[in-house]
């Protein structure tokens, strides 16, 4: 901590260790940006050489994309993260302030039930929610990949700590202006509560554009299918080892998030820090 | 309500308006919310519970109710205990591995004021990287004729293994992708811990005698960080039990059953064979352990509260 500008032994092997482990982190993207650059003999023969003997880069791209609907893809990921967002926000927020704020009977039950949700993942509820979902005849929809996450309890609990230190004079003093309910909500309140909604915002879309088991029990046709289910579809399909076309692809696919993680990592690392829990 | 109004009617003062108008709104708002959590929380839940006492299966039309025989069933079968022991396995590599690696990356960071950032970056990467799509690059990583790794190995002289392609690796292997995987995480909650330790601690330490660094960490870091360690403990544990996406992707839990964990065994029995009675029972045993969890979380989070 004291001799940062100097050489030190110590310094020298703290430096060591994190170079090293830094190397053998991002290896697998060093690899996949790689091969996604080399024609199939070449992946074939020299497994540890990074630069490709011919650079074939535009070849596994186009072959990617030809091959799968990246865009159908990606704007499946975009909308369904979005709608799910978007709900979660617009049902916990009002939820969570009349828990924080506001004096009514069943608060004490209400954060129970919260609790108690926080331990329900989709795993546990995904066979009744299949169940019910095809005896709607809603499997293969937008419908089926959103609305069991359009509730949250894990917001509820976040806004609900948030809410509960702001100062109450900031809404009695609107409500004396003359103000509802809904409009302290969304005049006073949200506008206020923007850290914990950014946060929010990184843990869902992380967790929702990552999410895999969901997508993989309601969606069986193509034009539905989301980032991870259809890389696999690719995956399957690809039984072969074109590995240049699939790390083509797999490099489409990473790239919005990895991109926002790399424009707001600070935020990144409040939201994760905050939230501190992850799927 | 009713009797509450007649109680009051003599004295109904506009306190009492008020605070009944208060209680109205804040159900109007709570009501999107807990019609939600009903319909997708609170039923499912208890239609498992009920499930997993019936031989329900999907396209059958007769349920039967057949009490515990689903449970005796599952403690009899060898890919359930298979998956259990897969599980625990799992768990007992990656979450400590992935603590103890997350704890030492984030006190080298602290320690070193150069590339701060980019070290962070470096190990949190894989936090927001889509894991099915890591999964690809990792089966390319460990493929056994092309994959850089065993190619490695043959550099060191080491002999090539069939990684993720034979039973005695598989589950290993995937725990290395789940070891990759969580670090980072558990890197940034360690990070946030150890910025929230004063300083004068140290310098107080050092006064008392504490020379090396190790009694330092000994006598300050560890301690301090003592309620993060806790709740990384619970979350790594929760998520590693959860893990699903790294074997559906990359080994479907073979070879012979050596990579079958609990979730990939209930997707496996409910949604693939359609015994939705069968799976119901399993989710029950994961729902008891997920509960466990929680339990201890409780009661670590309230000791938290003591010490702090």
């Amino acid at each position: 901590m004291r001799e940062q500008s100097r050489l030190t032994p110590g310094r020298v092997l703290r430096l060591a260790l994190l170079i090293l482990g830094a190397i053998i982190f991002l290896a697998p993207y060093i690899f996949m940006i790689s091969t996604a650059g080399k024609a199939q003999d070449d992946i074939f023969t020299a497994a540890l050489s990074l630069i490709p003997q011919q650079f074939r880069y535009l070849e596994n791209f186009s072959k990617a994309l030809a091959k799968v609907d990246m865009g159908r893809l990606l704007w499946n990921g975009v909308l369904v993260c979005a709608l799910i967002f978007f709900f979660q926000v617009i049902v916990a927020i009002p939820c969570a302030y009349a828990m924080a704020k506001l004096r009514f009977r069943a608060a004490r039950t209400m954060m129970a039930l919260v609790m108690l949700g926080l331990l329900v993942p989709i795993h546990a509820t995904a066979l009744p929610l299949y169940v019910g979902f095809d005896k709607l005849s809603l499997l293969n929809s937008y419908t089926a990949l959103v609305a069991p996450f359009t509730i949250s309890v894990f917001a509820i609990f976040l806004f609900l700590q948030f809410f509960r230190a702001m100062p109450d004079d900031l809404i009695n003093a609107a409500r004396l202006d003359g103000m509802s309910e809904l409009g302290i909500i969304s005049r006073v309140i949200v506008p206020n509560a923007w850290p914990a909604v950014t946060a929010f915002a990184i843990f869902s879309v992380v967790a929702h554009w990552n999410d895999l088991y969901w997508p993989l029990i309601v969606i069986s046709k193509p034009q539905y299918a989301t980032p991870p289910l259809g890389l696999m579809n690719f995956r399957a399909a690809e039984a072969g080892d074109d590995y240049g076309a699939l790390m083509a692809a797999t490099i489409i696919i990473t790239i919005p998030l990895v991109a926002a993680y790399l424009f707001a990592q600070k935020r990144f690392v409040e939201g994760i820090t905050m939230t501190g829990l992850k799927g | 309500m009713a009797s509450i109004a007649i109680n009051h009617e003599g004295a109904a003062s506009a306190a009492v308006q008020h605070e009944r108008s208060e209680a109205r709104t804040a159900w109007l708002l709570a009501t999107p919310a807990i019609v939600l959590l009903v319909l997708f929380v609170l039923l499912p839940v208890v239609a498992v519970l009920i499930l997993g006492f019936t031989d329900f299966e999907l396209g059958v039309g007769n349920i039967r109710f057949v009490g515990f025989e689903n449970y005796t069933h599952l403690f009899g079968d060898r890919i359930f205990r298979k998956a259990l022991w897969n599980t625990t396995l799992y768990t007992a590599i990656v979450a400590p591995v992935s603590i103890l690696l997350g704890l030492g990356v984030a006190m080298l960071i602290e320690g070193e004021g150069w590339a701060k950032s980019f070290f962070r970056t470096a190990y949190f990467l894989p936090v927001v990287s889509l894991i099915v799509a890591m999964a690809t690059v990792w089966q390319y990583l460990f493929h056994p004729t092309i994959g850089p790794i065993n190619a490695l190995a043959g550099l060191a002289g080491l002999p090539k293994l069939n990684w993720l392609g034979s039973s005695s690796t598989a589950l290993y292997s995937l725990a290395i992708i789940g070891i990759w995987q969580s670090v980072g995480f558990n890197m940034v909650l360690f990070l946030a811990g150890l910025t929230a330790i004063p300083r004068e601690l140290y310098a107080a330490a050092e006064i008392d005698g504490a020379k090396s660094s190790l009694d330092r960490f000994r006598l300050v870091t560890w301690p301090m960080l003592g309620p993060t360690t806790l709740f990384v403990v619970i979350i790594s544990i929760t998520n590693a039990v959860k893990t699903f996406e790294t074997v559906k992707t990359l080994t479907d839990g073979g070879p012979n059953h050596a990579s079958e964990v609990l979730l990939f065994t209930i997707y496996q029995e409910g949604f693939v064979y359609m015994k939705v009675g069968y799976a119901s029972a399993m989710t029950v045993v994961f729902l008891a352990i997920l509960v466990v969890l929680m339990f201890l979380q409780y009661r670590i989070l309230d000791r938290r509260v003591h010490y702090t």
